[in-house]
């Protein structure tokens, strides 16, 4: 609605208003190939907001214009007022930005990365001193503030990575897949960190993420797909326009068997990967009459309450793709390949 | 157009917080890892001295230098040129890290932050000349050997040539290290380019005994103004090519040029990934 007003060029206090992070129809490609397609949303104060997508829906993107590290091909993205692309120096100092690859020096003591990254930003002195010592404190490394990075586990470097990005106090923290590489524990760790900050000192927070069970944490998500938004609410109001649950069926021929259903109960019905997809309230119900009706047809039933997988299957027709790494979408990924191959 | 409207907000708003005090934290980031990894240390000053020895060696006494008209052995001759190379390899290898932190985060966080590129050149490009600078000394340690004894004040215009001779190198990796993304490329740079410009810098062989077309390449390399400014003050008696301040002058336009131009480079800003 807003955006409509916004064409043109508009001063910095009425696109900043209530919004931290206002994105507006931001378009992007890289040598012809579109990344992102006419993007827009806004995250509020104090919010945990995610970023969902698979890889290659143009998450990174986004995450690369916002942290001024590139200037869109069109569209214009703010944070508190500043235009990312126009005014990047004075958008730097309100943000902290945690990359998922690694940046801290290995070679570096804990307390010397702190001591490099405050200086960047114009800290220093008895000043930075005290803020590293606190830092340290807060992601729990007071103990190894004087060993070398490299000597630190996975957990430990990301947790290194969030003091960086926290030391100089920033309104706003910008983080892509953070949890990269970290064993549940650490995963679960980091998030209840960011939940504190939310909490406790009121930063707003916006994370990119390929993994359901991240994006089930944040306050609100906006979810991508091949560069365009598919779904933004809160994960309950995404998950709620699912009316009841979700069933899924194995069959022999799932395209013939979607056409049976929806001919005998007049209701909406889709195939994804081979697999016959319904949503329906009182789904157990739902999957008697199913099963009585198809005898032989079906190989296999299940039924579960709606994630947000099913919100993106239901907004974009296809699985939620996810690369082959040690999460639980790839291993469903990996699970579903040989049944193929048997075929 | 965007780039115009970026450039002019880097130079309008060049403070102390935004350049120097992290060009010096750049810097000292830069020297201290370079300690702290053993190997490069020794690496870069060993294989010069090897080459120096091995070669200078080789050649022994049947070469003869140009100007002085008396034999001059080959491990003499080829000292200041042996010098250059290690300054060339600190130089230029230091400046492979512009890759490796691309590669990684660590330049990510770096560009992020609210610095001015300027610093970003400012502090790595000073971090590897100060490094080149040192390796450089070190070498002049081996001067005695070759029956080098210097004063205080030559001393010092040697360690002010060896600094813009690194300086400009320096400047010239970080020119070539930005846009690349691998470091086969950068090693392909190396040597296509690197090791033919000091090859033809001198610091082998005299531009006198060099064929005409030889010579013209050699005249417009920089590096040879280097190695002549090194050779007319370790070695006086020899006579050189070209006086001290004519390669002091052309090494004080080289680093300019060279710092320009990685300045030109790291201030652009596109619609491309910066990393």
């Amino acid at each position: 609605m807003s955006a409509i007003a916004l064409v043109g060029d508009v001063p910095r206090e009425e696109s900043a208003n209530s919004a931290v992070i206002a994105v507006r129809d931001v378009v992007h490609n890289y040598e012809g190939r579109a990344a992102l397609n006419g993007v827009s949303f806004e995250v509020r104060p104090a919010e945990l907001f995610g970023l969902l997508g698979p890889n290659g829906s143009g998450k990174t993107t986004l995450f690369r214009i916002l942290s001024t590290l590139m200037v869109p091909v069109g569209g214009r993205a703010f944070i508190l007022g500043h235009d990312a692309a126009k005014d990047p120096s004075q958008l730097r100092r309100e943000i902290g930005v945690v990359f998922q690859a690694q940046s801290i020096d290995v070679k570096l003591t804990a307390e010397e990365n702190l001591w490099h990254q405050g200086h960047l930003y114009g800290l220093h002195g008895w000043a930075l001193q005290g803020r590293i010592k606190e830092i340290l404190g807060r992601v729990g490394l007071s103990d190894r503030a004087k060993d070398k990075a490299e000597t630190f586990s996975g957990g430990m470097q990301r947790r290194l990575e969030l003091a960086k990005g926290l030391l100089h106090g920033p309104r706003v923290l910008l983080l892509d897949e953070p949890t990269t590489g970290l064993d549940p524990g650490a995963r679960r760790d980091l998030w209840q960190y960011l939940q504190i900050l939310r909490d406790e000192e009121r930063v707003t927070v916006l994370v990119t993420t390929h993994l359901m069970e991240e994006a089930e944490r944040c306050d609100r998500l906006a979810i991508l797909n091949e560069g365009k938004l598919v779904a933004l609410g809160t994960p309950a109001e995404l998950k709620n326009e699912i009316g009841g649950d979700v069933i899924v069926l194995e069959a022999k021929d799932a395209a013939s068997l979607s056409g049976k259903i929806r001919q005998r109960f007049g209701i909406e019905v889709q195939v994804v990967d081979e697999q016959v997809r319904i949503e329906r309230r009182n789904g157990h119900r739902f999957v008697t009459d199913l099963v009585e009706g198809f005898p032989g047809e079906i190989n296999g039933v299940s039924i579960a309450k709606p994630s947000l997988e099913d919100v993106f299957i239901r907004r974009t027709g296809h699985r939620f793709w996810s690369e082959l790494d040690r999460d639980h979408s790839a291993d469903a990924e990996t699970r579903r390949k040989p049944a193929k191959a048997s075929k | 157009m965007s780039s115009v409207a970026a450039q002019s907000t880097v130079v309008s708003s060049v403070t102390a917080d935004e350049l120097l005090l992290p060009a010096f934290t750049l810097w000292w980031r830069e020297v201290v890892r370079f300690y702290r990894q053993r190997a490069r240390v020794v690496g870069v000053i060993a294989s010069p001295v090897l080459f120096w020895l091995v070669i200078g060696s080789g050649f022994g006494t049947s070469f003869r230098s140009g100007g002085s008209g008396e034999n001059q052995h080959y491990l003499d001759y080829f000292y200041p040129g042996a010098l250059i190379m290690i300054v060339l390899f600190t130089s230029i290898f230091t400046m492979m890290s512009v890759i490796e932190d691309r590669k990684e985060g660590f330049l990510l966080s770096v560009m992020v932050a609210p610095v001015s590129r300027s610093a970003i050149v400012l502090g790595k490009v000073l971090g590897g000349t100060t490094l080149s600078t040192i390796q450089g000394l070190i070498f002049l340690l081996f001067a005695p050997l070759v029956g080098v004894h210097i004063g205080l004040g030559s001393f010092l215009l040697v360690a002010l040539t060896v600094f813009l001779v690194s300086f400009a190198l320096t400047a010239l990796g970080f020119a070539i290290a930005w846009p690349m993304d691998s470091n086969q490329a950068f090693h392909a740079i190396i040597n296509l380019f690197l090791i033919p410009m000091w090859m033809l810098s001198g610091a082998l062989f005299p531009l006198s005994h060099a064929s005409e077309w030889l010579r013209v390449l050699m005249r417009i390399n920089p590096l040879t103004y280097g190695v002549e400014a090194l050779r007319d003050l370790l070695y006086p008696a020899s006579q050189g090519e070209f006086s001290l301040q004519a390669s002091m002058a052309t090494l004080v336009l080289f680093s300019l040029f060279m710092f320009g131009l990685a300045f030109l480079m790291v201030n652009r800003r596109t619609t491309k990934p910066a990393a």
